[in-house]
């Protein structure tokens, strides 16, 4: 095996290897600012849809929709004055492509106080692309309770649905070709605010990222 | 992480904190209203065990059931083992029906290396003779972990028969990879022979007396003395070794406070375990079982769900 392998390996590699990855390739579609402002304005709809805080529940959707919905949670807290019960919702086990990748280490699901039962439940994601992500969600879901009614909210839809699937509350529509690929940095775990879309480039999406971490979060969703 | 887990040696740290944190959320599983996930849907899974076994074989069947995947349980006794098929003729005609994984205990060390070599499937040592039995020494190492916060130099005294046992062998290799201190107590009839010199390889100490230790202790794990695979007198009388090896009501008072004690069961009580030591407080025994879960769904998800594992 080892002969036939090393013959094949450097040839199929040079190329790939010979287009350094831009630090920063592509254009900034939402900068700091922008998201803030439409994390606001998530936040509004949200309340307006739901005429209050009455039933809500906001679930988000590892890593970063945990961080857009606990942003999201503190802006209704400013304007309602009152807390709004935050969770999360890990789809990992639910997934459809689990045999297509290498194994992924699930995240945590943390159900609101009082459950999910009979409530509101706003699903909060970073970016809307195939709905297998969704889907996966609401098949987690329905394992842990019977919501009277399920929305979703996401910062950035960029289309390319394969499911009969659509957000309530939207922060930016971003059309897309569907092999560019959109970014989504967050303070929380990146270090700063930041959207990003950027063409596929092979490079980039080589073994030093993989389909577990940078660009296939915002690719798979 | 390799193919099949066969050793505690196939493990690295890597692998076992993404195995630890991954048996964590399934514990939360275990504590819904619907205890399923979707991950293994379609798989088929085969327990295959020649040896008896309460907990070990059950859990592995709840693991695989809570994840979805179908799980057979096949015993030597009531199957054409008893007709006197090989161990080979056995696992070819199981995996012959399209098995995915296979979880294997059997009387002899090396069964579960040997059957990976007749198999694609996915192969997962539940014990074999006196050799390992990994997935026990990740539920130990897990549920000592979580009642302590780390095993980064915390003393773990593992008491009792090691010359018959398989959990101090993967125990010893996954506490010392894991930043543990052990030392491991028994009557000089129940050391293993050579263990001086593995001791040293592996970073463990050993002694003959169990009071001078276990005040030292932050966790204690006493082991099963295996009356069947023992052949001769190891000792004069059960009452003798209870007396200078048994976890006794005495020697759990000398034992810090919250220091967890653990068994991997079946327990002789009043033999190497006494009723209140079993029953105390800092008493890990049950946690251990409900770890066992945990731990092999976590087992079962990183070497079935994902690409690459057997089809």
């Amino acid at each position: 095996m080892a002969p036939a392998q090393s013959a094949s390996v450097p040839a199929a590699s040079v190329p790939a290897a010979s287009v350094p990855p831009a630090p920063a390739e592509g254009r900034t579609v939402l900068d700091a600012r922008d998201i803030s402002r439409a994390l606001t304005r998530i936040s509004h709809e949200i309340l307006e849809r739901n005429k209050g805080l009455d039933n809500l529940v906001l679930l988000g959707i590892p890593t970063r929709g945990v961080h857009l919905a606990r942003r999201i949670s503190e802006r209704i807290a400013k304007v309602e004055g009152a807390e709004v019960p935050l969770g999360t919702l890990d789809i990992t086990m639910y997934r459809d492509d689990l045999r297509r990748h290498p194994t992924r280490n699930p995240q945590h699901t943390l159900m609101p106080p009082g459950g999910v039962d009979g409530k509101v439940v706003v699903l909060v994601d970073d970016v809307l692309f195939s709905g297998r992500t969704v889907r996966a969600a609401l098949d987690a879901m329905n394992d842990l309770g019977r919501p009277a009614t399920v929305r979703l909210a996401v910062l950035v839809d960029r289309g390319h649905r394969e499911l009969p699937i659509r957000a309530d509350h939207v922060g930016k529509n971003l059309p897309s070709a569907r092999t560019e690929r959109v970014m989504v940095r967050l303070e929380e775990s990146d270090g700063y605010d930041e959207v990003r879309i950027a063409p596929m480039t092979g490079a980039v999406n080589g073994p030093a990222t993989g389909p577990l971490t940078g660009p296939a979060t915002g690719a798979s969703a | 992480m390799n193919k099949h887990l066969l050793s505690v040696d196939d493990l690295a740290v890597g692998d076992v904190e993404a195995l630890f944190d991954t048996a964590a959320e399934m514990h939360d599983v275990q504590h819904r209203s619907v205890k399923k996930l979707p991950a293994l849907r379609g798989r088929t899974v085969v327990n295959l065990f020649f040896e008896d076994s309460t907990r070990t074989r059950s859990s592995f069947e709840i693991a695989g059931k809570w994840l979805s995947a179908d799980v057979i349980n096949v015993s030597a006794k009531g199957s054409s083992v008893s007709k006197g098929e090989s161990l080979r003729d056995t696992v070819l005609t199981v995996a012959a029906m399209g098995v995915d994984g296979l979880v294997i205990r059997h009387g002899a060390s090396g069964a579960a290396q040997q059957v990976s070599q007749w198999t694609d499937a996915v192969v997962i040592n539940a014990g074999d003779g006196m050799h390992e039995h990994p997935t026990q020494a990740l539920l130990d190492a897990y549920t000592i972990q979580r009642r302590l916060g780390t095993l980064e130099d915390k003393h773990v005294v593992i008491v009792g028969d090691l010359t018959h046992s398989r959990v101090f062998r993967s125990n010893v290799l996954l506490l010392a990879k894991l930043g543990a201190r052990v030392t491991v107590v028994a009557p000089p009839t129940l050391m293993p022979a050579g263990v001086t010199a593995w001791s040293k390889d592996a970073g463990f100490e050993t002694t003959y007396d169990l009071d001078e230790v276990l005040p030292h202790a932050d966790a204690v794990m006493m082991l099963r003395v295996q009356r069947e695979r023992m052949s001769g007198g190891f000792f004069p009388s059960a009452r003798e070794y209870t007396v200078g090896y048994g976890l006794t009501r005495d020697r759990l008072g000398v034992l810090k406070p919250g220091a967890p004690i653990c068994h991997p069961g079946p327990m002789n009580r009043g033999l190497e375990i006494a009723a209140d030591a079993a029953d105390a407080a800092q008493s890990a025994v049950l946690d251990q079982v409900s770890a066992g879960v945990a731990i092999r769904m976590s087992v079962l998800y990183h070497l079935l769900a994902g690409e690459g594992s057997a089809s």
